[in-house]
């Protein structure tokens, strides 16, 4: 638990250095304000987003530099976050003023609405003696002239680009009605080298591809990483003697060990959302089945029993349900069943094949891959209604929900070169773009907003 | 000898589920210029006979066996191909053979990986039926992550669905 919200913040007197800054440690996100409700979201909501104000340009420990230079990271930041998401036109504090501290909470309203900016989202830095840094965040209608929700935190220098993402966070939630999702990280597979010969190691980032980490080194191929819901372990498939196992990598003391004993292949390691427990499949004599375990270790349960490949498993977010693939109809379809293995249903009928089916965190969708010709990300509802497609490449798979169900992340494989990447795209389909990852990647699996 | 033939045939009829006239050549063509060649049958004497060399200059290709989309079944040419390796590690009892499976790259990543141990296993199942003992025998797969032909082409994904007999010296 590193960040620390900052409830003092929201009296103007919290700015003055003297006063005492009440902390405690926040289970959740940013308080919202009470305020009316905006209507209908604008989708081309014009954000002014200009460099966060500081009394004063201290040096920090951030990789940022002094808290000016911080307050002119932290908007690029939020600006990114926005920009991407597809929903909003921001501004960046490239061309725009930069606030004096003391307009953080009074706004010049008239500019900023000569600048034809609909909302304004501006803030402060500043450096604490302990090292840390408080970022303040603060969102404006600049039309009605009405501030519409605030929120601050204070830091460890280390992590000053959270803040910003929970402030962007603050004003995505505000404005779309949805939750928000920025503060969250992403595992994935980081592949270099050719076609026939990939080095696949285990890496980690931001959910805006910062904060980069290699976690394996690549002499032993990597595939199909899982972030606990906690963050603190990462399921992934790693070879052994020529055969997949599955392990279990502990970020805290960077050790990872096998989950299960087996001569068997182990595939399609899953958590539950709880964190309780851990799906996994194993191949015996050419049938593949799915079992469930408890994640601290004991007896594993069989949950299919059906001669075919039955793979993979994605839980409803109350855990109560697994959608899963199998080809026992002759082809991947996806089925559903409940947690226990009971009730299994085919829920896929779309003609072609349906694969890696990942239940969204909202419960309302399914996303998977639709195999008909080329490789699609498609989501349906529970039940299998409503399908649609949101790509259209020669070879999209793996689809993984953004904590709060609305944005997908899945790899793209380009034809006869073999190069992957991490994509993104939101529910609409129409706001699509490839991560920025420093080489190639696939297996994405984003982890859910970090408390 | 004639047992196992006659299994085998039975075999042959049960598993040929298909005629399979999109799978790769079973005999692939030998390398152009082919100056470091070792499928030179008679033997050059720089191949010691039972090592994997051995196998893979005796067998000329029939080490690797290929697939349909999506499919696992041992066709005709698969049997002949699995005869000939079988035929070969009954000569040679006392070694041991890996198979390994693989999937061309249009498939999903997981699936693939067990599409990859199911063709795996299939092939060892007829090596088995044909006399060779099973404890000679195991399987791995890779799905689509170790691909031979690197083309995104209908001809490089025959090539890439396979299951390959590698004995170990």
């Amino acid at each position: 638990m590193t960040v620390k919200k900052l409830l003092a913040l929201f009296c103007a007197a919290a700015l003055l250095p003297s006063t005492v800054l009440a902390q405690q440690t926040a289970p959740a996100v940013s308080q919202e304000v009470d305020e009316e409700v905006v209507g209908n979201l604008d989708n081309d909501a014009k954000i002014a987003i200009p460099a966060f104000a500081t009394n004063a340009d201290t040096p920090t420990q951030t990789s940022a530099g002094g808290t000016s230079a911080l307050g002119m990271s932290l908007a690029t930041v939020i600006y990114g976050d926005l920009k991407n998401n597809g929903l909003f036109k921001p501004t960046g504090p490239a061309s725009l003023p930069r606030p004096a501290l003391a307009q953080v909470q009074a706004p010049d309203y008239p500019g900023w609405q000569g600048r034809g900016s609909d909302m304004l989202l501006q803030g402060y830095v500043r450096a604490e003696t302990d090292g840390n840094v408080t970022v303040g965040c603060y969102l404006y209608d600049v039309s009605l002239g009405q501030q519409l929700a605030k929120a601050g935190w204070t830091v460890p220098p280390g992590e000053w680009r959270r803040a910003a993402h929970k402030c962007a966070d603050l004003v995505y939630s505000r404005l779309s009605g949805e939750n928000p999702f920025f503060d969250s990280r992403i595992a994935y597979i980081a592949e270099t080298g050719p076609k026939g010969h990939r080095m696949k190691r285990l890496a980690v980032m931001d959910s805006d591809g910062a904060n980069h980490t290699y976690l394996t080194t690549g002499q032993a191929t990597a595939l199909t990483p899982r972030y606990s819901p906690d963050y603190k372990q990462i399921l992934y498939l790693s070879y052994f003697n020529g055969s997949p196992r599955i392990y279990i990598y502990d970020l805290a003391s960077k050790t990872q060990k096998l989950l299960l004993q087996s001569p068997n292949p182990l595939f399609a390691p899953r958590w539950s959302p709880d964190g309780k427990w851990i799906l996994y499949s194993v191949a015996i004599a050419g049938n593949t089945d799915i079992y469930r375990m408890p994640s601290n270790g004991g007896s594993a349960v069989k949950l299919t029993n059906s001669p075919g490949i039955d793979i993979g498993g994605s839980f409803s977010p109350d855990g109560s349900r697994i959608v899963f693939e199998s080809d026992r109809s002759g082809s991947q379809q996806v089925y559903v069943m409940d947690a226990s293995g009971g009730g299994q249903k085919r829920i896929s009928f779309f003609g072609g094949r349906a694969a890696t089916p990942e239940w969204s965190p909202r419960g309302d969708q399914i996303a998977f891959t639709h195999i008909a010709g080329n490789f699609r990300i498609a989501v349906m509802d529970p039940s299998g209604g409503s399908m649609h497609y949101l790509t259209d490449s020669w070879q999209d798979e793996a689809p993984t929900w953004a904590p709060n169900g609305r944005v997908i992340q899945f790899f793209r494989t380009a034809r006869t070169s073999g190069q992957t990447g991490i994509w993104q795209v939101d529910l609409t389909g129409k706001n699509e773009r490839k991560l920025d990852t420093p080489g190639d990647g696939a297996d994405p699996a984003w982890g859910p907003l970090r408390p | 000898m004639k047992t196992q033939t006659a299994i085998a045939a039975a075999l042959a009829s049960a598993l040929a589920l298909s005629a399979c006239s999109h799978k790769a050549p079973k005999i692939l063509p030998p390398d152009p210029g082919g100056s470091v060649s070792t499928d030179t049958s008679a033997g050059t004497g720089a191949v010691t006979p039972g090592s994997q060399a051995d196998f893979i200059a005796q067998l000329m290709g029939q080490d690797t066996v290929y697939f349909d989309t999506d499919q696992y079944n041992i066709d005709a040419a698969d049997q002949q191909a699995l005869a000939a390796q079988a035929a070969w590690l009954n000569k040679y009892p006392a070694k041991r053979a890996t198979i390994q499976g693989h999937t061309d790259e249009r498939g999903t990543r997981e699936y693939n990986l067990a599409l990859g141990e199911r063709r795996a296993n299939a092939a060892k199942n007829y090596l088995v039926s044909l006399g060779v003992d099973a404890s000679r025998l195991t399987t791995q797969t890779f799905g689509k992550d170790q691909p031979v032909a690197m083309e995104s082409t209908e001809e490089a994904w025959a090539k890439n669905r396979r299951a390959v007999t590698i004995t170990i010296d």
